[in-house]
């Protein structure tokens, strides 16, 4: 068994991030993709999920400005991003000004940390 | 009769009690449970003594079942205490009437408390929670939660269907002025739309004043059989009908933003309960924020999806309004100690016995109670009403 393939779904796929792979699930039996990373498939029950290279590409479902004080750190955001490949997943969009990120705004995928802060964020394309 | 039909009108609550709402400084959570316990035995003519069936669920206190009957030295033969987050005192109710229908109890006591308000180490217990409950694909995000997943909630719902910060900011409103009514309610004074409209962003597009109180305090409910119901000193309030759904814990896995899973549990509650919306006389919603009462009211039949923003406007679920909701003053205005959901029960029973004084409406026959849980994932409702409706 190779290192990608040690403990579970989600230490999985923090092996990979760390690696700068995003990858996302995709279930054999039903064809869906699956994220966050599964034991078992959500939509049929299928236990053969295989890693796939996630496009990248997004579209931002919802979002909202989460207000800090400027000592803090000041507002940032947090988003929902609807994957091209179907599954939706919380980030955050960067590279603007929290409050410009709209919803429908297309979106690519970076990896921002490295080792065990590696994270997956988007920036508008 | 089908398994569904069963527990329609067969179990009633006999007496309600609250203690400590507000602020209880130096009270326990066992302590403030312990205390609503009493009143809501009280209530019903009864004490501990009489308690064979004990019900629970706490945030913070692990076996809170065990707890609770110890605090109380009550010996239980029937304990539950499942936690679906604030809609668990509702949700309480299906394993509650199992049991006495059943006869594994004979008076169920249902009880909660907390001290979120004034107790100590709050800050601490939030980061222990966390790292015992990592959730890695949300955390690291940083949410502000549970503010932020509604706020996703809101912007989606204002996006989609045009809802705007004054349809939000109605139901603060309403909320308020019920509570200005009700002399137990911790916040009392004046507000304007435009007092919310201004007050502090938390996680746009929700203010400070979109989302719920942060109080203390405990409830409990007293349930037994309905055929001996009539035997207690109050009028009792037969449960109708109740059902529950969750699709989701994590708001990023919430299938569609503006749709909960109350547009399940409302239409199998009203199943039961053989009722339609239309029949519902007082309305007790979950309103740890605004949207929330859009939403249910939206997702449980009141209005079409999309079009709670309007519906609530002009005052339509406020005191004088055509619909009278949270007549508390709910979440928002009169106490929400971490979970709410007992609250809900205990207002829908005083409403249709007719005790709630300048808030009372008028002839209350039926009430919908409906508990939401998590970040809009727990939905669980329930149907109450008076002798006349069984």
């Amino acid at each position: 068994m190779s290192e990608l393939d040690q403990g579970g779904p989600e230490r999985q796929f923090r092996v990979r991030l760390a690696q700068g792979r995003f990858e996302i699930q995709r279930c054999e039996g039903c064809v869906r993709h699956v994220f966050y990373p599964r034991v078992v498939c959500p939509y049929c029950g299928g236990e053969r999920l295989r890693w796939v290279a996630a496009s990248g590409a997004g579209t931002v479902y919802s979002t909202t400005v989460v207000r800090r004080r400027a000592a803090d750190g000041g507002d940032y955001n947090v988003a929902l991003i609807d994957l091209a490949e179907g599954p939706r997943m919380m980030s955050r969009v960067v590279g603007l000004a929290p409050e410009a990120v709209r919803i429908g705004m297309k979106v690519c995928a970076l990896i921002t940390g490295e080792g065990e802060a590696a994270l997956v964020e988007f920036t508008p394309r | 009769m089908s398994a569904k039909k069963s527990l329609r009108g067969s179990v009633a609550v006999v007496g309600v009690g609250l203690a400590g709402c507000g602020e209880a400084p130096g009270w326990s959570e066992t302590e403030i449970m312990a205390a609503a316990a009493s009143n809501a035995l009280a209530d019903a003519g009864l004490t501990t003594r009489d308690v064979d069936g004990l019900v629970t669920a706490s945030a913070n206190i692990v076996m809170s079942g065990l707890a609770i009957a110890e605090q109380l030295g009550i010996r239980p033969r029937f304990t539950e205490s499942t936690s679906v987050g604030g809609s668990s005192f509702v949700g309480h109710l299906l394993p509650a009437a199992m049991a006495l229908e059943h006869g594994l109890a004979d008076v169920v006591l249902v009880t909660y408390g907390s001290n979120q308000r004034t107790g100590v180490g709050r800050g601490d217990a939030g980061r222990y929670k966390a790292a015992l409950d990592p959730q890695p694909f949300e955390h690291p995000y940083k949410p502000f939660n549970p503010p932020s997943s509604y706020a996703l909630a809101a912007a989606r719902h204002m996006h989609q269907y045009g809802t705007t910060r004054e349809h939000l900011a109605e139901v603060a409103v309403a909320a308020r002025k019920w509570a200005q009514l009700n002399p137990e309610a911790f916040m009392r004074e004046p507000l304007a739309m435009d007092d919310v409209l201004r007050s502090r962003m938390v996680s746009d597009p929700l203010t400070v004043r979109d989302c719920c109180l942060v109080t203390d305090g405990g409830g409990a409910y007293v349930l037994v059989r309905a055929e001996r119901a009539a035997d207690f000193p109050k009028p009792p309030a037969y449960l109708l009908g109740a059902a529950a759904a969750h699709w989701h814990r994590q708001i990023s896995s919430m299938p569609d933003l503006t749709v909960t899973a109350a547009s399940e549990s409302g239409p199998r509650a009203f199943e039961m309960a053989g009722l339609l919306p239309q029949d519902v006389d007082v309305l007790e919603l979950y309103d740890a924020f605004t949207i929330n009462t859009i939403l249910f009211l939206e997702d449980l039949g009141f209005c079409r999806k999309g079009e709670g923003g309007a519906f609530v406007s002009a005052g339509r679920i406020a005191p004088g309004g055509a619909l009278p909701v949270n007549t508390n003053g709910g979440g928002l205005s009169c106490v929400h100690p971490g979970m709410y959901g007992i609250f809900l029960v205990i207002e829908a029973v005083r409403q249709l016995r007719g005790e709630a004084g300048a808030r009372q409406v008028k002839n209350p026959k039926v009430a919908l109670t409906h508990g939401n849980g998590g970040v809009l994932s727990s939905q669980i409702t329930a149907l109450f009403g008076t002798k006349e409706t069984l």
